[in-house]
């Protein structure tokens, strides 16, 4: 596969986390403003109430959940590539899998995050654990997510005990050397260790697949056991699910290509992988495809008089210029450039994954808002305001500074931790010499 | 040792009280209690009463005072419900001509925030060629209700009585149940309600009254079982000159309207009675009488509409 022989200290030296150049200095400080930004809009919500938003009564959920949607749709990857790959034998996704996970957790950090910013009562979180009932699908929600998170920060600590050895050698003893002790001192590297870590691994795998499937099967139950015109369908749940693969792999995709380029990866990150990516982000498209036709043409065939207006607004009236470009922009196109050995190269990879992931955040708005804009009875005797619904800069900004805040996470572990598991590559390494 | 604990009991009752101040709210009175410096002195003048064994007794009238407002049912009791109730509701809409008179009487009862209606008024227009008219909505309190289903913290309960009611206290605010409800039911507080004196704010919530509404939870028509429990008629019913809103007892078969009493089952039977969307198995207490053989056209009603649809 790679022309080049590699010692192990050059793999180890490359893989090492390294300082940020210049561009990383501006990449982090712009994402460090946009979270203050953000910060600063949510005191104001704080202060105000809820009325800052542009949140009223009909569209009474905005895009603080259609982000909250996003992000565990989003995070759901890290059981894909670690789990499923994994426990089906797929040897190549490696140098993946900790790229997949550091999105997972940050992912589903901020989407419970951003589920506290959208109540109306915060300082109140508790009394879901003091009041729960168990009917509720939010406490089913809480419960499979708050499940999911430890699941995946396991699943991202276990693998990354082995290279603490390696960042631990040769430090000196102090500043970042006392947390890589902290964490990962225990680690001696003895045959013992490494069977029980690979057991752990193992179960957690297993037991993350069912996790995973649950928490956006019951996030998309948040909609679908509600009565309303595009909520109210039986489809719900593998649509989610699909629509989270997709996007999950569309992030990988486009990380990938950024984090192979950033960090001078090429010998790693290589166009084979690229390539195998590129099938599998196909594959779901298509996916995702199909539960789409479900999802909006069968309603469409019927007309039911109770979807007739949401159908016409998503397909033609004023969600039309939107839900087109999230269908086209976000899956049909990405798929069809994908198709192509040459679009499966890392550039044009990481055009099609940022497409597939800004489509399918507005596909999410356009799951939450336009069928709250359509209900039942007729929207009549209300402030104008109430009848339409396009975010106040305090939710936009509440809303990227929770985006900038995952990046930013997954930006600063990169910078303490190798993104690509060391002792596996070399371990693989060896392997293949041999 | 002793008159330090007492005194330290005292500061921190300072303390509090001092911070209850602050909020801008003082510690509740015993409502029984004289007013300091207030000393009743005999008249004289004496006025016969009838005790509550019922004897006559005799009392002077310098002692005599008002009686304060009941205390507040307690909120184990609000959640339980009046016993031996199942409240209904019937509204005529052959008699509705878009006054809003119940709008208006609503939102002043509950000290709703400007421009939120927990009561509203829709112009119906089913189909293109079948007749407009005036049907207003409020809470169903469903017999089987999606919004108390989905509420993750039992904010929102259905009692034995068939009332579904709010506890403020214990909303966190989280909108599920505006999702859920498909009778576009239920108004949030996005901001402080502006109608509330600073005593109203003070008060403690009531899931009866509904009141004070507070910011960042949900609100919603309540049936007033208030109202109810001293035998009194919801705000809306009495308020209605059409006399559109009968309100009533089903285990006792009756509902009345003020003026015009009927027997509930007789009433539905004989004009047709129907509950609104009730293919969706929410089982409604509120029920409708078809706009037929109408008081007044359509069109007299759009006059007292802000909205021009
Ligand atoms: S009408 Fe709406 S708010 Fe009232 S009980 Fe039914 S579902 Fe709940
Ligand atoms: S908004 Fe309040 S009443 Fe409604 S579901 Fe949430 S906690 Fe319950």
């Amino acid at each position: 596969m790679k022309k080049t022989v590699l010692t192990d200290e050059q793999i180890i030296s490359d893989l090492l986390p390294k300082k940020f150049g210049k561009w990383g200095m501006a990449w982090t400080g712009v994402l460090v403003v946009i979270c203050l930004l953000g910060m600063f809009a949510y005191y104001r919500q704080l202060r105000y109430g809820l009325i800052v938003t542009s949140m009223r009564d009909y569209a009474s959920w905005g895009i603080y959940i259609s982000n909250f949607v996003f992000f565990v749709a989003i995070s759901l990857v890290g059981s894909l590539i670690t789990a499923v790959l994994r426990l089906t034998g797929v040897r190549w996704s490696t140098p993946l899998t900790r790229i997949a996970e550091i999105i997972a957790v940050s992912a589903i950090t901020f989407g419970a995050i951003i589920i506290i910013v959208d109540m109306g009562r915060p300082e109140r979180f508790y009394y879901l654990f003091l009041y729960g009932r168990l009917q509720s699908p939010i406490i089913w929600d809480v419960t499979v997510i708050t499940t999911y998170f430890f699941i995946s920060v396991l699943l991202l600590y276990i693998p990354l005990l082995p290279d603490m050895k390696i960042l631990l050698a040769g430090k000196e003893k102090k500043g970042i050397y006392r947390f890589y002790s902290f964490l990962g001192s225990f680690w001696k590297g003895t045959h013992m260790q490494y069977r029980i870590s690979k057991r752990a691994i193992n179960i957690l795998c297993i037991t993350i697949v069912p996790v995973a499937f649950s928490i956006h099967t019951v996030t998309s139950w948040l909609f679908a056991t509600t009565y309303r015109p595009g909520w109210d369908s039986s489809n719900f749940g593998a649509y989610f699910i699909s629509g989270a693969f997709l996007v999950g792999a569309g992030a990988v995709s486009a990380a990938m290509y950024v984090f192979r380029r950033f960090y001078k990866l090429e010998n790693y990150i290589t166009p084979e992988h690229f390539d195998k990516m590129g099938k599998i982000v196909v594959m779901l498209g298509l996916l995702y495809l199909y539960f789409n036709v479900n999802e909006y043409l069968i309603p469409y065939f019927k007309m039911k008089k109770s979807e007739e207006a949401f159908l016409n607004g998503l397909f033609v009236g004023e969600f039309a210029p939107l839900f087109w470009s999230a269908i086209f922009g976000g899956m049909i196109i990405p798929m069809i450039i994908l198709l192509f050995p040459r679009g499966r190269t890392p550039y044009p990879m990481f055009i099609c994954g940022t497409m597939i992931v800004v489509g399918a955040w507005f596909k999410r708005y356009l799951i939450v808002t336009p069928t709250l804009l359509h209900p039942f009875l007729p929207m009549h005797n209300v402030p104008e305001s109430y009848k339409h619904y396009f975010p106040s800069w305090e939710e936009w900004a509440i809303a990227f500074g929770s985006l900038a805040g995952a990046l930013l996470v997954i930006t600063i572990f990169v910078r303490i931790f190798p993104i690509i598991p060391i002792q596996e590559t070399l371990t693989e390494h060896h392997q293949k010499e041999l | 040792m002793d008159t330090t604990s007492t005194s330290r009991k005292a500061f921190l009752s300072s303390i509090i009280t001092t911070g209850l101040a602050l909020a801008g709210c003082a510690p509740k009175k015993d409502p029984f209690e004289l007013a300091a410096g207030e000393h009743a002195k005999a008249s004289g003048e004496k006025v016969k009463l009838l005790s509550v064994d019922g004897e006559v007794i005799e009392v002077d009238k310098a002692f005599l005072r008002p009686v304060p407002e009941m205390p507040a049912v307690s909120n184990s009791e609000e959640r339980r419900g009046i016993p031996g109730k199942k409240f209904v509701m019937v509204i005529d809409l052959s008699r509705c001509k878009n006054l809003r008179f119940c709008e208006k009487a609503c939102n002043h009862a509950h000290h709703l925030h400007t421009g939120l209606n927990w009561l509203k008024v829709y112009p119906m227009d089913e189909a293109e060629h079948t007749a407009p008219y005036w049907e207003p909505t409020m809470c169903m309190h469903c017999d089987e209700p999606p919004c108390v289903k989905v509420c993750p913290v039992d904010a929102t309960f259905k009692r034995q009585d068939g009332l579904v009611l709010i506890d403020s206290d214990r909303c966190i605010g989280c909108r599920f149940c505006m999702a859920a409800c498909p009778y576009s039911a239920r108004v949030f507080n996005w901001e402080k309600p502006d109608t509330l004196t600073a005593e109203e704010v003070c008060q403690p919530y009531s899931c009866e009254t509904s009141v004070p509404q507070k910011v960042g939870t949900v609100g919603k028509c309540d049936f007033c079982p208030d109202m109810a429990r001293k035998g009194e008629l919801p705000h809306c019913v009495s308020a209605c000159p059409n006399g559109v809103y009968f309100f009533g007892d089903l285990n006792e078969d009756s509902v009345t309207n003020g003026a015009e009493t009927f027997r509930f089952s007789e009433l539905i039977r004989d004009k047709a009675g129907y509950r609104l969307m009730d293919d969706l198995g929410t089982k409604p207490s509120v029920y409708y009488l078809p706009p037929v053989a109408r008081n007044f056209p359509f069109e007299k009603g759009l006059e007292n509409d802000n909205e021009k649809s």
